[in-house]
């Protein structure tokens, strides 16, 4: 599996000089690349508020923004009026290209069917997903609603478009024709334009084609592409993902407000901006030989992606997020999940009131410290959801056959388990305003520990201010230049966490180290249960540790076994995690919050009075 | 960044306001453009169509779908009535016949012979698309809708729940620091909107559902007593579908939090007149706030202007919108360009805001709402 690609653009001009916009659901974020010597480094950055709304409703007002504070910042001359002036005319003036993404006026929205919801159903999540869309419904012959509930339910869903699956090749075709006729007497409508056909792709079992043409072509712009389960032991997800990434240039783009003269600026298709994002992560995980988790928790969304031995996955939880969606992290979490990370006490009501009110003013920041900490609570949980969401999607085929031994008599394994094996994960890579921009980045580290709980040694790393999209795009029309500027000023790589599994009580042996430095310094010491410590370890050092850990205590190589391995430093350091697998906290709030502050001082999380 | 602020609400005397009125299906446009229309006014209609009910008749008969054809009473395209035979077999023995009768009045729609599948239409409802507001139609888009355009005050809150009604102003408190209680709601206030002062509470709101208000306008609630009255947790700020007796909207957020002196005063000044007020809201992909709009009378109506802001400048009022000072309402004393760095240890653009009592502060540029329309 892949993240989507479309057919690389060729570009014939050289690159010196490249102007690139995220344009966000509240933001437009611009940034600007620039040759210097022989690698490409991001030099100055813009933002403005996405237009895409009245009263403006043109994308390209905020475009145009972002990019005029780059001129100004940069003494550059990018726009002339409305127009971004593209190749260079000297060294001062315009820019070689203009690229963008966009998840402005709530992304690609996406409802998908299938015959069975955990096989072929799944599949088309995943298709939709990997392109970067949110779905908003999976319908299957056996997901439990009656017939006219489900042809209600795409009556009252206004997606941008659909795609249907179902069947493998040579596979009874029934099910899949019925689903086609409930689309039809539904007669979904897009979400833009009261006038125009709603895109939708057909990827399910070849031999239905003919009725499904039949059925729905007069009432969806039909295209037709291969079943993304042929067999069912395999998936095939590209060539929807592909058409999918179609669609939404030619079809949905082209009814937002401003896409079309925004189409018209960029000189490289427009990616939706999970899609771009899934790009660089897959594109890391490759480079580097990686098992990796990647998070970008936005403002309405929480997007997770994974790369586990190869395999590319992506989710997101359309309500999880930290400023229009965070009255649903309180809805979801639940309050006690919340307070449980908060190292003081504050009643419930007034805890409510000022979460209802981020959500109604979602552009607020924090102002004092209380407040920074209730924000960071609330994304520890958001990132929480999100992981478990994604593990529930990121599986292997469910429904396939499995070939046993007699050795496996005993183990009955079923198909379809999760490929996330935290023991397995290398690294961690958070993105979106919370993480990106924590005042101390060791804020960032911990958020991530405690939402992920990663067991045994993980590597931790943050995009620096946000601009995974951009490069996402740019490795699409130049890897070197995206390759350039992600190793140098987009990853911010905070440092190694190291936690022991198991569990014991606060004080007790969990393991010894020893530490060697670069320097040569060593430290010899014990982590017991319930200590959270840090040592610094510069970014690009490496030390190396050889841990003994108590006998029910697991690093990796199994209980009592003891591991010797080499880290990695960052701008936090090396951070010991003894508080347990899985990580329990007291149910007394005056304890919780005795052991919270601890751990935050230990740290040092926040500024002390 | 040149317009780090948030924009804010509107609350003004006097403006023009342009209402799109839209189908959600194509239809028909009933109004011209140059005709003055009332808030209850047809102004489109459409007709949507009727909900479908699948049978399977391949499997309540127990054939082939191949062969269902032979076993319909009716033809694709052809009415049928509740409870007259849709589909019937002719077997020897008649204790064995099958008939299979019709759940609704429609039409049959579609018969499929890959699925055995009978898909029956109710027959269209009629969607008829009011005016929302006393105005004129300056446009009408073919099959689609029209544009109103109302010379009006127009306050714009910051939330509410609940669709678009109408009802005279009435106001139930004497200043805006007083909380909305159940005895301030009397019968005389049924169909009315009403305006209420810093806080209105769980009992006052099944007060205000007993009396049967029309509307109901105020600083704040509480959360929990929305979780209440909703029955449910909100977790999105998208709403104007709720169906809880009344329109609700929030001039100023979530606690007890006295509505902006402007926004009273301008709401008492049209006690007794007649209002269009909507609680939708949506804060994500194109914001939407709750509105109150009270239409003023034509020949006032061409002194009207709409002024557009150009940023944010020394002396416009606003309104802080986060903690620690949430709710108080100032005006802008000091611009510095700089980055300051805040208590969170965040660097940030800042401004300072001079409070009624004197007293200066420094708040981030994201957390203050300029009051529009002043």
């Amino acid at each position: 599996m892949t993240a989507a690609v479309s057919a690389p653009s060729t570009i014939d001009q050289p690159l010196n000089v490249i102007v690139a916009t995220d344009c966000g659901s509240t933001t437009t974020k611009a940034i600007l690349i620039e040759k210097i010597g022989d690698e490409y480094r991001q030099t100055y950055r813009g933002e403005a508020p996405t237009t895409v709304e009245a009263p403006f409703e043109d994308v390209t007002r905020g475009v145009l923004n972002a990019i005029a504070e780059i001129e100004e910042l940069s003494g550059r001359k990018i726009l002339d009026g409305d127009r971004i002036i593209a190749p260079c005319r000297d060294a001062k003036t315009g820019v070689d290209i203009y690229i963008s993404t966009s998840s402005a006026g709530g992304g690609l929205q996406m409802m998908v069917t299938g015959v069975v919801q955990n096989m072929t159903g799944e599949s088309a999540q995943r298709a939709a997903l990997g392109a970067g869309a949110i779905v908003i419904d999976v319908l299957s012959a056996n997901d439990g609603r009656l017939p006219h509930e489900k042809i209600e339910r795409i009556r009252s869903m206004r997606p941008d478009m659909i795609l249907m699956a179902g069947g493998t090749d040579g596979g009874a075709v029934t099910h899949v024709v019925e689903m086609a006729e409930y689309v039809a007497a539904a007669e979904p409508r897009p979400r833009f334009g009261v006038t125009y056909k709603l895109p939708l792709i057909y990827a399910g079992n070849k031999d239905a084609r003919p009725q499904v043409k039949k059925i729905l072509e007069d009432k969806s712009a039909l295209v037709v592409t291969d079943n993304i389960r042929p067999v069912l032991e395999r998936e095939n997800l590209a060539p929807a993902r592909n058409k999918i990434h179609d669609l939404f240039l030619e079809h949905v783009m082209q009814q937002a407000p401003g896409y079309k003269k925004l189409i018209d600026m960029a000189g490289a298709p427009i990616m939706p901006t999970p899609a771009a994002v899934g790009l660089i992560m897959e594109a890391i995980a490759k480079r580097e030989h990686l098992n990796l988790i990647g998070v970008d928790i936005g403002g309405a969304t929480t997007d997770v992606f994974s790369v586990f031995d190869g395999i590319f996955n992506r989710t997101v939880s359309a309500n999880l997020g930290m400023s229009y969606s965070v009255s649903n992290v309180l809805a979801e979490a639940g309050l006690a999940n919340i307070m449980r990370w908060v190292p003081f006490t504050i009643d419930e009501q007034t805890l409510r009131n000022r979460i209802k009110n981020k959500m109604i003013r979602p552009t607020t920041i924090p102002q004092t410290l209380d407040e920074l900490q209730i924000e960071q609570a609330i994304s520890r949980e958001a990132l929480r959801l999100a992981l478990i969401h994604h593990k529930s999607l990121a599986t292997g085929l469910k429904g396939v056959q499995q070939e046993r031994t007699i050795s496996d008599v005993f183990e009955q394994q079923v198909s379809g388990r999760t490929l996330i094996d935290m023991l397995k994960l290398d690294l961690i890579v958070g993105s979106g305003g919370i993480l990106s921009h924590a005042p101390r980045r060791i804020q960032s580290m911990l958020m991530m520990v405690d939402a992920y709980e990663p067991m045994g040694w993980t590597m931790l790393s943050v995009d620096s201010i946000f601009m995974m999209p951009h490069l996402g795009v740019l490795s699409t029309i130049n890897q070197k230049a995206a390759t350039d500027v992600f190793v140098r000023d987009c990853m911010i790589y905070l440092g190694t966490c190291v936690a022991p599994i198991g569990q014991g009580k606060a004080g007790e042996r969990c393991t010894d180290y020893d530490i060697t430095f670069p320097d040569g310094k060593t430290i010899k010491d014990q982590l017991r249960f319930g200590d959270l410590t840090l040592y610094p370890l510069e970014l690009g050092q490496k030390a190396t540790i050889a841990m003994q850990p108590a006998k029910a205590v697991n690093l990796g190589a199994g209980p009592g076994v003891p591991v010797t391995r080499e880290v990695h430093g960052g701008v936090v350091g090396l951070m010991l995690d003894g508080r347990g697998r899985p990580l329990q906290l007291p149910t007394d709030q005056q304890a919780r919050v005795a052991l919270l502050t601890k751990w935050f001082n230990a740290v040092g999380l926040y500024p002390t009075a | 960044m040149a317009h780090s602020y948030t924009p804010g609400l509107t609350v003004t005397d006097r403006t023009v306001v342009h209402r799109r009125r839209m189908l959600p299906l194509p239809g028909k446009v009933v109004v011209a453009v140059g005709d003055r229309v009332r808030s209850d006014q047809v102004v489109a209609r459409a007709e949507l169509p009727g909900k479908v009910y699948p049978i399977n008749l391949a499997n309540q008969l127990s054939v082939a779908p191949g062969e269902i054809k032979d076993y319909l009473a009716k033809k694709e395209g052809e009415v049928v009535h509740k409870d007259e035979i849709l589909a019937e077999n002719k077997p020897l023995i008649s204790w064995f016949k099958t008939e299979i009768r019709s759940p609704v009045t429609g039409t049959i729609e579609s018969v499929s012979l890959v699925t055995g599948q009978v898909l029956l239409r109710e027959p269209p409802r009629v969607l008829e698309l009011l005016a929302y507001v006393d105005g004129t139609i300056t446009e009408t888009i073919p099959q689609q809708g029209v544009v109103v355009e109302t010379t009006c005050s127009l306050v714009q809150g910051i939330f509410g729940i609940g669709g678009e009604t109408f009802g005279d102003i009435v106001m139930a408190v004497k200043t805006p620091d007083e909380p909305l209680r159940p005895g301030h709601l009397t019968a005389d206030m049924k169909g009315k909107v009403v305006v209420g002062g810093s806080f209105f509470s769980a009992d006052a709101m099944q007060q205000a559902k007993t009396v049967g208000v029309a509307g109901v306008v105020v600083g704040g609630i509480h959360d929990e007593d929305l979780r209440a009255l909703l029955g449910y947790d909100l977790g999105v700020a998208i709403t104007g579908t709720e169906q809880v007796g009344f329109t609700l909207i929030l001039t100023e957020g979530f606690g007890t939090i006295p509505m902006a002196a402007k926004t009273f005063t301008l709401l008492s000044s049209h006690a007794g007149k007649k209002a269009s007020i909507s609680g939708a809201t949506q804060i994500r992909a194109g914001v939407i706030r709750p509105e109150i709009i009270v239409p003023q009378a034509e020949e006032q109506s061409r002194t009207a202007t709409l002024l557009q802001r150009e940023g944010i400048r020394l002396g416009d009022p606003v309104r802080i919108i986060r903690d620690p000072m949430f709710g108080q309402i100032g005006e802008v004393s000091g611009l510095p360009s700089e980055l300051t760095k805040i208590p969170t240890e965040s660097e940030v653009r800042v401004l300072e805001v001079k409070l009624p009592n004197g007293k200066r502060v420094v708040i981030p540029r994201t957390n203050i709402e300029v009051i529009e329309g002043a």
